[in-house]
C-alpha cells in the first residue's frame, strides 16, 4: 500500500544543504502537509519523493519498496506544481489524457479516464480550449485531474493554491482534501500557509532550515508545540523571557523579566535555568483595573485592531514586554486605548521552553 | 562636468516625443534606402538582360541544375545538422559534468574560423596530402558535393547549437518533469512535451542554417571542384567574364538569372516553412514504447553522447582546425619570415588583412548605429503592432538572400552613381548582409525585458535617455556583444558579395580564395600560414571584444 517513508535524506545544492538528514512517514491514504517558511527544504524534500531530483544519501520508499533508483515515471505519482505545467501546445483533453496515452492506453480507454477525472473535478466545458485561456482556478483543476488520469496513487501538491485568489483558494483547498480522501489517495501537500495546512491536513511536518522540527495533528501542533518556532509559526504566541525559581514535579515558579512572578507546567527546565514562557493570545483574561491574583499580568493597552471577527489589542506590560491579545468583537464591551488591565492566564495553559543558546529572535525567525 | 551636460541635453532631447519618433522614422528610412531596396532595384534595373540566358538553352540548363544544387544541400544539410545538434545542445545544458563549458566554448570555434579558411582546412583534412583521404589511398572524398556538404554542416553546426542552447536553456523544465511524473520516460517526454514547445526554435535554427547553407560562397568555391551551385556558379560565370569567355551582357543575364531564382525559390521556401512550420506536430502515438524506454536510460544515453561527441570531433572541430598543421609547418620552414617581410605572395596579403578588419569594424560600428533603434521599433511596437511584425518580417530577407546574389544586385544598383568610391560600395554590402544579425538578436533582447523595468526607471524619475542608458543597455550587454561578434565574423568572412562588388579591392578571404584556386600561385605551407594569421587575428580580437565589455554577470 502507498504508504510514503524516507529515512535520513540528505540533499545538497551546492554548498547549501537544502535537507538535511530528513526521517519521515507518511500513513497510506493520509492527507499530509509539509509546513514551513520558503527556503525550509519542503519542496526539496517532494521533488525528492518524486524522483525529480536524486538524493546524495538517505532512502526513499513507496509502499515497501526502495524507490531510489525508479525514474519519476515508474513511481505511481501524481505531481501537481505551483504553475501547473500545462503543456502550452495541447488542449485541456489532450492534456488531461496525456498519461493514459503515454502509458499506452488505446484510445478508448484513455477517454474513459480522461471523462472519470473530469467529473472529479466538476469541469466539462472549455475541453478543447488552450491552457493560456484558462483561468486559475480552473488550471488548478486541470492539473489535478490529469495527475488522477495518470492512475496517480499518491498525489504529491508543491503549494498547489498558491497561484490562486484568496477566496478560490479557499473554496479549492476542501475540495482537494475531500476529493483525496474519495479516492483513498496518500497526498502530501507543500505549503507555507499555516492556516490551509491546519485546515485541510491529518497530520503536519513543520519543517525549518532542512529539517522537520515537529510532527502532529493540527490539534497537537498547537496545543502542544514542542519548540519555540512551531510555537510561533503555528498560530500565534507570545514570548515573555524569564527564569526559573523553583521547579518540582514539573510545577515550575518562573519569574518574569520586570520580577513577576508566575506558575506553569514544564518538563526539562531546571532550577535557574533561563527560559521563554509562550502564551497563545486568546488564553488571557482580561479585566478593567488593578486584580491582585495568582498568574498575572499589569499593563495599559496600547493599540486596539478591529479584525473582523476578532478583536486584537496590543498591552504594554510594567516590564515594557508588550503581548497580544485576541477577544470575540461582539462578545464583549471593547476597552480603549490607556485603559490600565489586569491579564491573567492558567498555568497548565502556558508552554515553557529553554531559552535557546541562539538567541531568542533568531530562534523564531523564519 | 562637461559630459554630465552632454548627459544632460541627450536627456531633454530624449523626453521629446517628435525627437524619439525622428529617430525611429530615420531608421526605417535608412533600412528601405540602404538596405532593402538597392538589392531589389538593382535585379530589375537588369531585368532585360534576362533574355540573354533565354538565347542560351546549356547556359539557363547550367543555371539551373546550380541553383537546384543549392537547394538540395541546403535542406539535406540543415536537416541533418538539427539532428546532430540537438544531443549536442542537449548534452551542453543538461549534461552533469564540468567539462562542459569547454565543450560550449568548442562548439563556437567552427564559427570563429572564417570560412574561406575553414573551406581550406577542411580541403586538406579530407582530401590533402596529409588527410583522411591520404590514410585511404587518396580516393576517399574528392572534391565536390560531398565535401561541400561537409563543410556547410561544419560551419553551420555552431549557429545550429547555439540558437537550440539558448532554446533549451529559456525553456521551463517543468513542463518535461510533469510529463515524467505522468508516466513518460525521458525520451518521451522530450518527443511529446519538450520538441513541441521548442519547436519555433528548432524550426529557427534550420532556417538559419539553410539561408546560410544557401549563401556561402567563398568557402563553398574552394572545395566545389567541378561541382557548381548557385553561388559557385555566379563565381564560375564571373571568372568566365574575366578570362574572356562570356560577354559582359551574357555575364549579367546569368547572374541575374540565378539571383532572381535563389531569391524567390528562398522566399517561397520561408513563407511555407512559416505558414506550415507551426502545424508540424511530431507524431504523439506511442510508435516504439519498448525501445523508446529502452533508449530512454543510462546504456543507451552515454552512448548516444559518445557518438555526438565522435561526430562533433571528427566532423567538426577537427577538420576546422587542421590548417593549423601546415600553418606551424610554415613556421619552421621560413615561409614566415617571407610573409612577414611581405615578398612575393604576401605583396597584397597584410594590406588586404588591414581592409578586412577595418571594413568589419565599421560595419559593425554603422550595424549598431541604424540597428539598434529598428529592434527598440521591432521590439516596443513603437508605430502599432502591424508595422513591427512586417518590419520584422523584412529585416530578415537579406539573411535568406544568396550574399553572391545580393552583391551582384548591388553592384548593378550602385554602379549607376558613377561617384561611388569601391570601398563604401563594399561598406554597403556588408551591411545588408550583417543588418539582419544585429536588429534580430537585439530586438530579441529588448522583448526578454518586462516593459515594467522601464516604466519602474520612468516613475522612479529617470527620462527616456537614462532609462535606455541605465537599465536597457546593462541589461542587453550580452546581446549587444553577442550581435556585434556576429556581424563581426561575419563581415570577415564574407566572400560572395565581396566578390561580386568589388574590382580593385581584395579582402582577406578573396586572397586566400584566389590562392587556393590557383589564380595567384601559392604553395600549401603559404595558404595555410595565411589561414593561420586569419584565425589568429580574429580570435584575439574576438578576444579582446569579450574583455572590454565583460560584465560581473549574465542577466
Amino acid at each position: 500500500m502507498p504508504d510514503v517513508r524516507v529515512v535520513n535524506l540528505t540533499k545538497k545544492f551546492g554548498e547549501i544543504v537544502a535537507l538535511d538528514n530528513v526521517s519521515l512517514e507518511v500513513h497510506d491514504k493520509e492527507y499530509f502537509a509539509l509546513l514551513g517558511p520558503s527556503g525550509c527544504g519542503k519542496t526539496t524534500l517532494l521533488r525528492l519523493i518524486a524522483g525529480l531530483i536524486e538524493p546524495d544519501s538517505g532512502e526513499i520508499y513507496i509502499g515497501d519498496k526502495r524507490v531510489n533508483d525508479v525514474p519519476p515515471e515508474d513511481r505511481d505519482i501524481g505531481f501537481v506544481f505551483q504553475t501547473f505545467a500545462l503543456f502550452p501546445h495541447m488542449t485541456v483533453w489532450e492534456n488531461v489524457i496525456y498519461g493514459p496515452r503515454v502509458k499506452d492506453f488505446d484510445l478508448k480507454e484513455a477517454k474513459t479516464i480522461g471523462d472519470e477525472v473530469l467529473e472529479l473535478v466538476k469541469l466539462h466545458e472549455r475541453l478543447s480550449a488552450y491552457p493560456s485561456e484558462l483561468s486559475g482556478g480552473m488550471m488548478q483543476r486541470i492539473a489535478v485531474a490529469r495527475a488522477l488520469a495518470a492512475g496517480a496513487k499518491i498525489l504529491l501538491l508543491d503549494e498547489p493554491l498558491g497561484q490562486l485568489d484568496a477566496k478560490v483558494r479557499n473554496e479549492i483547498r476542501y475540495e482537494m482534501r475531500k476529493m483525496a480522501k474519495d479516492l483513498n489517495l496518500t497526498a502530501i501537500h507543500v505549503t507555507h500557509d499555516q492556516s490551509e495546512a491546519m485546515s485541510i491536513s491529518d497530520r503536519i511536518a513543520v519543517m525549518k532550515q532542512g529539517k522537520i522540527v515537529q510532527v502532529g495533528t493540527p490539534q497537537e501542533l498547537y496545543m502542544h508545540p514542542n519548540n519555540l518556532f512551531v510555537a510561533h509559526f503555528i498560530g500565534e504566541s507570545n514570548f515573555l523571557e524569564g527564569s526559573v525559581l523553583d521547579a518540582s514535579d514539573g510545577n515550575l515558579e518562573i519569574e518574569l523579566r520586570g520580577g513577576v512572578k508566575v506558575h506553569a507546567i514544564g518538563e526539562g527546565v531546571g532550577k535557574g535555568e533561563r527560559i521563554v514562557l509562550a502564551i497563545r493570545p486568546e488564553i488571557f483574561a482580561m479585566e478593567r483595573g488593578l486584580h491582585k491574583s495568582e498568574n498575572v499580568l499589569i499593563g495599559k493597552i496600547e493599540k486596539v485592531t478591529f479584525e473582523g471577527t476578532l478583536v486584537r489589542y496590543v498591552v504594554r506590560l510594567e516590564s515594557q514586554d508588550s503581548v497580544v491579545i485576541i477577544k470575540p468583537s461582539l462578545a464583549e464591551a471593547w476597552i480603549d486605548v490607556g485603559t490600565e488591565v489586569t491579564l491573567s492566564f492558567a498555568s497548565e495553559k502556558a508552554h515553557v521552553f529553554a531559552y535557546p543558546e541562539a538567541g531568542l529572535m533568531e530562534e523564531i525567525s523564519v | 562636468m562637461y559630459r554630465r551636460k552632454f548627459t544632460d541635453v541627450l536627456n531633454a532631447l530624449s523626453s521629446k516625443k517628435t525627437i524619439k519618433y525622428t529617430m525611429y522614422l530615420a531608421a526605417i528610412v535608412v533600412f528601405f534606402a540602404l538596405i532593402l531596396f538597392p538589392p531589389i532595384i538593382g535585379i530589375f534595373i537588369k531585368w532585360s538582360t534576362l533574355q540573354q540566358v533565354v538565347n542560351q538553352p546549356p547556359l539557363m540548363e547550367r543555371a539551373l541544375v546550380a541553383v537546384t544544387n543549392s537547394f538540395a544541400v541546403g535542406l539535406l544539410v540543415s536537416a541533418i545538422d538539427v539532428l546532430a545538434g540537438i544531443p549536442m545542445a542537449w548534452l551542453i545544458t543538461r549534461g552533469k559534468s564540468r567539462w562542459l563549458n569547454v565543450l560550449d566554448t568548442l562548439a563556437d570555434v567552427p564559427f570563429i574560423v572564417p570560412t574561406a579558411a575553414l573551406g581550406y582546412s577542411l580541403l586538406l583534412f579530407w582530401n590533402g596530402p596529409q588527410g583522411v583521404s591520404a590514410l585511404f589511398g587518396g580516393s576517399l572524398i574528392s572534391t565536390g558535393w560531398v565535401l561541400i556538404m561537409l563543410l556547410h554542416f561544419a560551419f553551420s553546426y555552431p549557429i545550429v547549437v547555439r540558437v537550440l542552447v539558448g532554446a533549451l536553456l529559456d525553456y521551463k523544465m517543468e513542463f518535461e518533469q510533469a510529463s515524467r511524473t505522468l508516466g513518460a520516460p525521458p525520451l518521451m517526454a522530450v518527443r511529446t512535451v519538450t520538441f513541441p514547445i521548442i519547436k519555433p526554435s528548432i524550426i529557427a535554427a534550420f532556417i538559419l542554417s539553410f539561408a546560410r547553407s544557401i549563401s556561402e560562397t567563398g568557402a563553398t568555391f574552394i572545395v566545389a571542384g567541378v561541382f557548381e551551385n548557385g553561388s559557385v556558379f555566379i563565381q564560375n560565370v564571373k571568372n568566365e567574364l574575366s578570362s574572356g569567355l562570356v560577354t559582359q551582357a551574357t555575364y549579367e543575364g546569368a547572374t541575374v538569372f540565378a539571383s532572381l531564382i535563389l531569391i524567390i525559390v528562398s522566399i517561397t521556401i520561408f513563407a511555407l516553412i512559416r505558414v506550415f512550420g507551426s502545424r508540424l506536430r511530431l507524431p504523439f502515438k506511442r510508435i516504439w514504447p519498448h525501445a523508446e524506454r529502452k533508449l530512454s536510460y543510462s546504456k543507451a544515453a552515454s552512448s548516444r553522447n559518445g557518438v555526438t561527441l565522435i561526430v562533433f570531433l571528427a566532423i567538426v572541430l577537427l577538420p576546422s582546425l587542421f590548417v593549423a598543421l601546415p600553418a606551424f609547418q610554415a613556421i619552421f620552414t621560413g615561409t614566415l619570415s617571407a610573409a612577414v617581410s611581405g615578398s612575393g605572395v604576401w605583396s597584397d596579403y597584410w594590406q588586404s588583412l588591414l581592409l578586412s578588419y577595418l571594413l568589419a569594424s565599421i560595419v559593425t560600428f554603422l550595424g549598431f548605429i541604424v540597428g539598434l533603434p529598428m529592434a527598440i521599433v521591432i521590439a516596443r511596437k513603437k508605430f502599432g503592432n502591424l508595422p513591427s511584425t512586417l518590419l520584422d518580417i523584412l529585416v530578415n530577407i537579406p539573411l535568406i538572400v544568396p550574399s553572391i546574389a545580393l552583391g551582384v544586385s548591388l553592384k548593378f544598383f550602385w554602379q549607376s552613381f558613377a561617384f561611388m568610391p569601391e570601398f563604401l560600395l563594399l561598406v554597403f554590402a556588408h551591411l545588408t548582409i550583417t543588418y539582419p544579425y544585429f536588429v534580430r538578436s537585439m530586438s530579441a533582447a529588448f522583448e526578454r525585458i518586462s516593459l515594467d523595468m522601464e516604466e519602474a526607471a520612468r516613475t522612479l524619475g529617470a527620462k527616456p535617455f537614462s532609462v535606455f542608458t541605465t537599465i536597457m543597455l546593462p541589461l542587453t550587454k550580452y546581446s549587444i556583444l553577442s550581435g556585434a561578434i556576429m556581424v563581426f565574423t561575419r563581415s570577415v568572412s564574407e566572400t560572395g558579395a565581396t566578390v561580386a562588388v568589388v574590382t580593385n579591392l581584395q579582402t582577406v578571404p578573396v586572397i586566400i580564395v584566389n590562392w587556393v584556386k590557383h589564380v595567384v600561385p601559392a604553395t600549401s605551407l603559404e595558404i595555410g600560414l595565411g589561414c593561420g594569421f586569419l584565425i589568429l587575428f580574429s580570435f584575439i580580437i574576438l578576444l579582446l571584444l569579450r574583455l572590454v565589455t565583460r560584465g560581473k554577470g549574465r542577466y
